[in-house]
């Protein structure tokens, strides 16, 4: 009699033979699972007399929370920001290819765009829990179009805007609709973005601060009127400079307000930021650093040009530029090499490289504990490594909003 | 009584195990017949279960068919409480083995009646038949379970307030902050341990060096409530030398000398593999 009817009679499943993350470290435990959440075994044992149904063993595993990537733009031919009739089957099909590396939520990012590609685009996909069908989608990440000309990196031109007054409204006009957004990026030194932040944040959605040459004190004003993120630090932004640290100045300062933390997103692609400047950052701030992909439709492609949002981009080996010059366009690295690449160049534990991929976004977010963390209760949500950190099995569950709980769903790296 | 002592800890856990090893396999337990343990806390038992557990791991011993009543639990303790005694036997011992959950039986603390919890617990051990093997450990002031000085030798489960020796010794599990030890409990009587087939005590260092010696080498008496088990006519102690530095050369002597004895007793030990 594995579950109590009285309680429950959904299936118990018990992983063996593992180590899990669990309160900051690497635990020698059993993680068990129950209904598409982690299960106090304890609890279990004494109040239900229950056991479990199906042991997998994971032959000395690691068992992470699986990755949460807030900034992704594409993969594998899909460009999320082409307004095209059936964008959701291009999230959709992402949302299944990237629990190969992990990844078992995420947040669709679109670039600077025209208003008739959001007002199309957003409508399409919903926030919606992940399942056999893919990660799930936590709501857009709408990177621009309110971003520092100077500061554009691979955005067109063109689309770029400032907040004419009346700043939420204008906001408004150009999304046409915030219901399904997670994260915005902005400039904040554009005039009337203050007004701006503040008021997206009262509404839950997270500001970053990206493509900007704001100075340290325009970067903290914001921060006090609510952003807590970093857009892709040091790139799009201006350098650290020791009279004026800028944005990255935020990693150190001391007027952030008392019980926030700022939170940062590195590429850790080996190509968007130096190692050395990878740990310079990760040394001054260590519980903020959250690991980003910023992949592009190239991503999962195989060398050559294709499309990210209304421009070009050429792919040579790990480098996606923007076609005709040397400006970096987005990476096309998978989530769980950045885990990889991030752990060797910063020498850090195994468990702060994992917590970059999971908790801190979650914590981002606002959604911890009940994604990026293996506590009683939180969504079993989950990634199998190796000694090497290389995905062995990616594991989602979650319920459908019309059907029966979904039971635990595997994805067998065991091939790749 | 049998008096086994091994030279330091891990020989005097190994022993423990090898005997309890040998007790199951032999007794042969099976869906119509359990055999059933009585279990102790503390740190003396930890390395007995380490061992029981990697006997476990190794195939040669399951707790199937072995049914558990520990001694003792604090009362109002939150069961979750990472110092309850539930929380000892699921991270020490159950989870790591193979024992049904409805065959592992601790008083509940914060039952909304104390006595009807501790009738309810004689009354379980009834019907399992009685305490097959009872393995309990001593404390500084001689007491088995939380059997205090001055407990009735005859007694059975039952609320006791805890007496200061022992508040003050477990205060080490509570952030050495005196406040936050429990101060009453739920615990089987002397008279429920002395009904048991078998009674093994294990007791190790030298802070129980005076219990053991009270325990053995004087008379019957309420303030070293152990003592009761000279009576009892199946018990075994078994110690480290340094729990025996109050006792007489000569008590140690004659029984180190039976050690050849007493080995026959986890020597061959026993596996279910070979049955």
């Amino acid at each position: 009699m594995p579950s109590n009817k009285s309680v429950s009679d959904a299936p118990i499943t018990q992983f063996i033979n593992c180590r899990i993350l669990r309160d900051n470290e690497l635990q020698r435990e059993d993680l068990w699972v129950r209904e598409g959440r982690i299960l106090d075994p304890e609890k279990l044992f004494f109040d239900e007399q229950g056991y479990a149904d199906k042991r997998v063993d994971c032959g000395g595993s690691i068992i992470a929370p699986g990755f949460i990537d807030v900034q992704i733009n594409g993969g594998y031919g899909i460009d999320f920001s082409q307004a095209s009739e059936d964008v959701s089957d291009g999230v959709s099909f992402v949302a299944k290819k990237i629990l190969e590396h992990g990844v078992t939520s995420f947040c669709p990012t679109l670039v600077t765009s025209p208003p008739e590609v959001y007002h199309k685009v957003l409508p399409q996909v919903k926030v919606h829990d992940g399942g056999p069908h893919g990660a799930g989608v936590l709501g857009f990440h709408l990177e621009g179009p309110f971003i520092s000309a100077e500061k554009k990196g691979a955005h067109p031109e063109k689309y770029l805007r400032t907040f004419k007054s009346g700043g939420l409204e204008h906001l408004m006009e150009v999304y046409g609709s915030l219901d399904d957004v997670a994260i915005v990026t902005l400039a904040p030194e554009l005039p009337g973005s203050q007004s701006v932040v503040r008021e997206l944040s009262q509404r839950g959605i997270t500001v970053s601060l990206g493509h900007s040459a704001a100075d340290l004190s325009q970067a903290e004003e914001a921060v006090q009127q609510g952003a807590s993120f970093i857009t892709h630090l040091f790139n799009a932004m201006l350098p650290f400079h020791h009279r004026d640290p800028g944005i990255v100045g935020l990693l150190t300062s001391d007027r952030i307000p008392a019980g926030r933390v700022v939170y940062y997103g590195m590429i850790a692609d080996g190509i968007h930021t130096n190692p050395a400047a990878l740990r310079i950052a990760h040394r001054a701030h260590p519980s903020g650093l959250v690991l980003v992909t910023d992949a592009i439709t190239a991503m999962g492609l195989p060398p050559g040009r294709h499309t990210l949002g209304q421009q070009v981009i050429e792919i040579q080996g790990l480098h996606a530029y923007v076609a005709g010059t040397k400006t970096l366009s987005g990476s096309i690295a998978t989530m769980d090499m950045c885990v990889r690449h991030f752990k060797q160049v910063s020498g850090c534990s195994v468990q702060e490289a994992l917590e970059a991929a999971s908790l801190h976004p979650a914590q981002l977010l606002g959604i911890s504990p009940k994604k990026g963390k293996l506590d009683y209760g939180s969504d079993a949500d989950l990634v199998l490594l190796d000694e090497g950190l290389n995905v062995k099995a990616t594991y989602i569950s979650g319920e459908e909003e019309t059907g029966p709980p979904v039971p635990l769903y595997m994805i067998d790296m065991s091939g790749f | 009584m049998r008096l086994v002592i091994l030279d330091d800890y891990d020989l005097a856990s190994e022993w423990a195990a090898k005997y309890i090893r040998n007790r199951i396999v032999q007794f042969k337990p099976s869906a119509d017949r359990f055999f059933t343990l009585g279990l102790p806390t503390g740190s003396t038992p930890y390395g007995c279960y380490q061992k029981l557990i990697e006997y476990y791991r190794h195939g040669d011993i399951s707790f199937k068919y072995v049914k558990t009543f520990n001694m003792d639990e604090y009362v109002g303790l939150p069961r979750a409480h990472p110092e309850s005694y539930h929380s000892y036997m699921w991270n020490n011992f159950f989870k790591h083995i193979d024992i049904d959950p409805a065959n592992a039986h601790i008083l509940d603390g914060n039952a909304q009646n104390l006595e009807e919890e501790c009738q309810a617990y004689e009354q379980k051990i009834a019907e399992a038949g009685g305490i097959e093997l009872f393995v309990g450990g001593i404390g500084p002031d001689g007491h088995i379970a939380f059997n205090e000085p001055g407990s009735s030798l005859v007694s059975r489960t039952r609320v006791k307030t805890l007496a200061k020796d022992t508040i003050v010794a477990n205060a080490r599990f509570f952030g050495n902050d005196l406040s936050k030890v429990p101060t009453m409990a739920l615990t089987v009587g002397v008279g429920t341990v002395m009904d048991a087939k078998e009674v093994m005590i294990l007791i190790t260092g030298a802070h129980k060096a005076f219990a053991l010696y009270k325990a053995i080498e004087e008379g019957v008496n309420h303030m070293w409530t152990v003592s009761a088990f000279q009576q009892h006519p199946r018990t075994i102690f078994v110690c480290d030398e340094d729990a025996t530095l109050e006792l007489r050369v000569k008590t140690v002597k004659y029984f180190k000398g039976l050690m050849h004895v007493h080995n026959k007793l986890v020597d061959p030990v026993l596996s279910i593999k070979d049955q």
